[in-house]
C-alpha cells in the first residue's frame, strides 16, 4: 500500500466519473421515454400496437445487455456502414434494456390505478389527455418511483460494461490506476467500489425524495427517507 | 452478404454448447451458493445479534448497491495477493454467489415477514416445537412467496453471467467474440447469443409468472 500516490491520477479520475456519471443521466432518460412509449402502447385497446410493444419489451429483456451492447457496437456497423461513438452506443444500450423494464413498471402502475378513477373521468367527460394528465398519471407516479429508481441502481451497476467497448468510464479508469499501481491493488478497486457505492445510495435519496414529493401532491403520508430499504433489483418478470 | 446461413449453421451449436455447459452450468452452481448463502444471511439479519446482525445488513447493502465487475475485478485481483489462488470460472460463481445471495437474503426475509403474527401466536398457543413450526407453518406458506422471486432472480443472473468475460471465463458471449475478432464477422454470433439468451429467458419467465399466479390462488 505504501507509495500511492493519487496526485497524478486525478484528473483521469474525473473525467472517468464524468464519463459515468453523464451515460447514467442520459441513459436514464432515455430509458424513461422508451419505458413510457412502451408501457403506454402496451395498455392501448387496439391490438396492433399492444402486440408491437409487448413483443420490443419481451425482445430486451429477454436478450442479455452485454449482447444487445456488442450487437450495437461490433454487429450494427457491419449492417449500417457508419460506426457510432462508443459511449452513445453504451448509452443506446442501457436505455434500450432499462427502458424494456421500465416499461413493465410503466405499465403495472398505471394498471393498479382504481378503475372508478377512470369512470369518474368518463363521467365528467374530460379528454384522455386531460384524464391521463391529472387523474391517472399524479396516482400512478407513486407506484413507478421505487421500482424505477431500483432500476436505476440497476443501470449504474451496469455502466462498467463501458470498460468492454473500450470507453474510459470510472471503473476502466480504476483499472488503469491499478496497473500504474501494482502495489495497491486492493485500495484501487475498494476506492472504486465505494464511489459506486455513493453514486447508488445518491440515486436512492433522489429516488425517495421523488417518492414524498408525489405522495405529497396526493394527500398521503411522505416515506421515511433512510437508506436501508434499497433493495437493488427488480427481478426480471416481478413488476407489478 | 450480410447474414451468412453457412456461418450461422457452423457457429451455432459451439455457442450453445458454451451456453449450456458454461453459462448454465456457472448459473446453476452460482444459485445454489445464493440460495445457501442467503439463507445464513438472512438468519444472522433476523436473530438481531449485537455488532454482527448490522454489520452483515451493512456489508449486504454494500454488495447490492455496487457493480459486479468492479466486484470481479476486486476478487480476482486481490485474493492472490493474498496468497489465495483460484481460477477464473470459481472467481466467478462465487462473486454471483455472494451478489445474488444479498438479494436472496432481502427476498427470504419478505417471505417470512409476510406470515401474518396470528400464525406465530397460533403455533404458540399450541405450544408446538419450534421445528413443526418451521417446517409445518412458517416455511409452506413462506416459499409460496418466495418461489417466484427467487426464480425472477436466477433468470436476471443467467444474463448476467456473460459479466464474467470480463475476467475472461469462456462462456457464450465471450466465446462469439472471440469467433467476431477471428473471423471478423459480428452479426451472426451476436444474433445467435441473443436468441439463445431469448429462447431460454422467455420461456422461463412466462413459467415464473405461472408459477406466482398458480401458488398466489392456491
Amino acid at each position: 500500500m505504501k507509495g500511492f500516490d493519487l496526485g497524478p491520477w486525478l484528473e483521469l479520475l474525473v473525467a472517468g466519473l464524468w464519463v459515468t456519471v453523464y451515460a447514467t443521466i442520459l441513459g436514464t432518460f432515455l430509458a424513461v421515454v422508451v419505458a413510457f412509449t412502451l408501457g403506454l402502447l402496451s395498455l392501448e385497446h387496439h391490438v396492433v400496437p399492444r402486440t408491437i410493444a409487448r413483443v420490443i419489451v419481451e425482445f430486451f429483456r429477454g436478450t442479455s445487455l452485454i449482447v444487445q451492447l456488442f450487437w450495437i457496437v461490433y454487429a450494427a456497423p457491419l449492417l449500417l456502414g457508419y460506426k457510432l461513438n462508443n459511449v452513445v452506443a453504451a448509452i443506446i444500450a442501457l436505455g434500450l434494456n432499462f427502458g424494456a423494464y421500465g416499461a413493465e413498471v410503466v405499465r403495472g402502475a398505471i394498471k393498479a390505478v382504481p378503475k372508478p378513477q377512470r369512470e369518474a373521468c368518463t363521467a365528467l367527460n374530460l379528454t384522455a389527455l386531460h384524464s391521463f394528465r391529472r387523474v391517472i398519471l399524479p396516482q400512478a407516479l407513486p407506484l413507478m418511483i421505487p421500482p424505477a429508481g431500483n432500476l436505476m441502481v440497476q443501470l449504474i451497476k451496469s455502466t462498467p460494461l463501458m470498460f468492454l467497448v473500450g470507453t474510459v468510464d470510472f471503473f476502466t479508469v480504476g483499472d488503469m490506476i491499478r496497473r500504474g499501481q501494482p502495489g495497491s491493488v486492493g485500495l484501487v478497486y475498494l476506492g472504486v467500489l465505494v464511489v459506486f457505492f455513493l453514486l447508488s445510495m445518491i440515486v436512492v435519496g433522489i429516488t425517495q425524495l421523488l417518492e414524498n414529493w408525489a405522495k405529497r401532491r396526493l394527500g398521503q403520508k411522505p416515506v421515511r427517507i433512510s437508506t436501508a430499504t434499497v433493495a437493488g433489483a427488480a427481478p426480471a418478470g416481478e413488476v407489478v | 452478404m450480410i447474414w451468412d446461413w453457412q456461418f450461422a449453421r457452423e457457429i451455432f451449436p459451439i455457442l450453445l454448447l458454451a451456453f449450456l455447459e458454461v453459462s448454465l452450468v456457472i448459473t446453476v452452481l452460482a444459485t445454489l451458493l445464493a440460495a445457501a448463502l442467503g439463507l445464513i444471511m438472512a438468519v444472522i439479519r433476523y436473530s438481531k445479534v449485537p455488532v454482527v446482525s448490522p454489520t452483515t445488513s451493512g456489508f449486504l447493502q454494500f454488495i447490492r448497491a455496487t457493480p459486479i465487475p468492479v466486484q470481479l475485478f476486486f476478487v480476482f485481483y486481490v485474493l492472490p495477493d493474498m496468497g489465495v489462488l483460484i481460477n477464473a470460472v470459481t472467481t466467478g460463481v462465487l462473486v454471483l454467489g455472494i451478489h445474488y445471495a444479498s438479494y436472496f437474503a432481502e427476498v427470504y426475509r419478505g417471505g417470512i415477514e409476510s406470515i401474518p403474527k396470528g400464525q406465530w401466536e397460533a403455533c404458540t398457543a399450541l405450544s408446538l416445537p419450534m421445528r413443526t413450526i418451521w417446517q409445518r407453518v412458517i416455511l409452506p406458506q413462506a416459499v409460496r412467496k418466495i418461489l417466484p422471486s427467487l426464480g425472477n432472480y436466477v433468470i436476471s443472473m443467467a444474463k448476467e453471467v456473460p459479466f464474467l468475460l470480463f475476467i475472461s471465463v469462456p462462456e457464450m458471449v465471450a466465446q462469439a467474440k472471440d469467433i467476431g475478432g477471428a473471423t471478423y464477422r459480428y452479426v451472426e454470433p451476436f444474433t445467435i447469443c441473443g436468441l439463445i439468451y431469448l429462447a431460454f429467458s422467455y420461456p422461463a419467465s412466462v413459467l415464473m409468472r405461472k408459477l406466482e399466479i398458480r401458488l398466489e390462488t392456491a
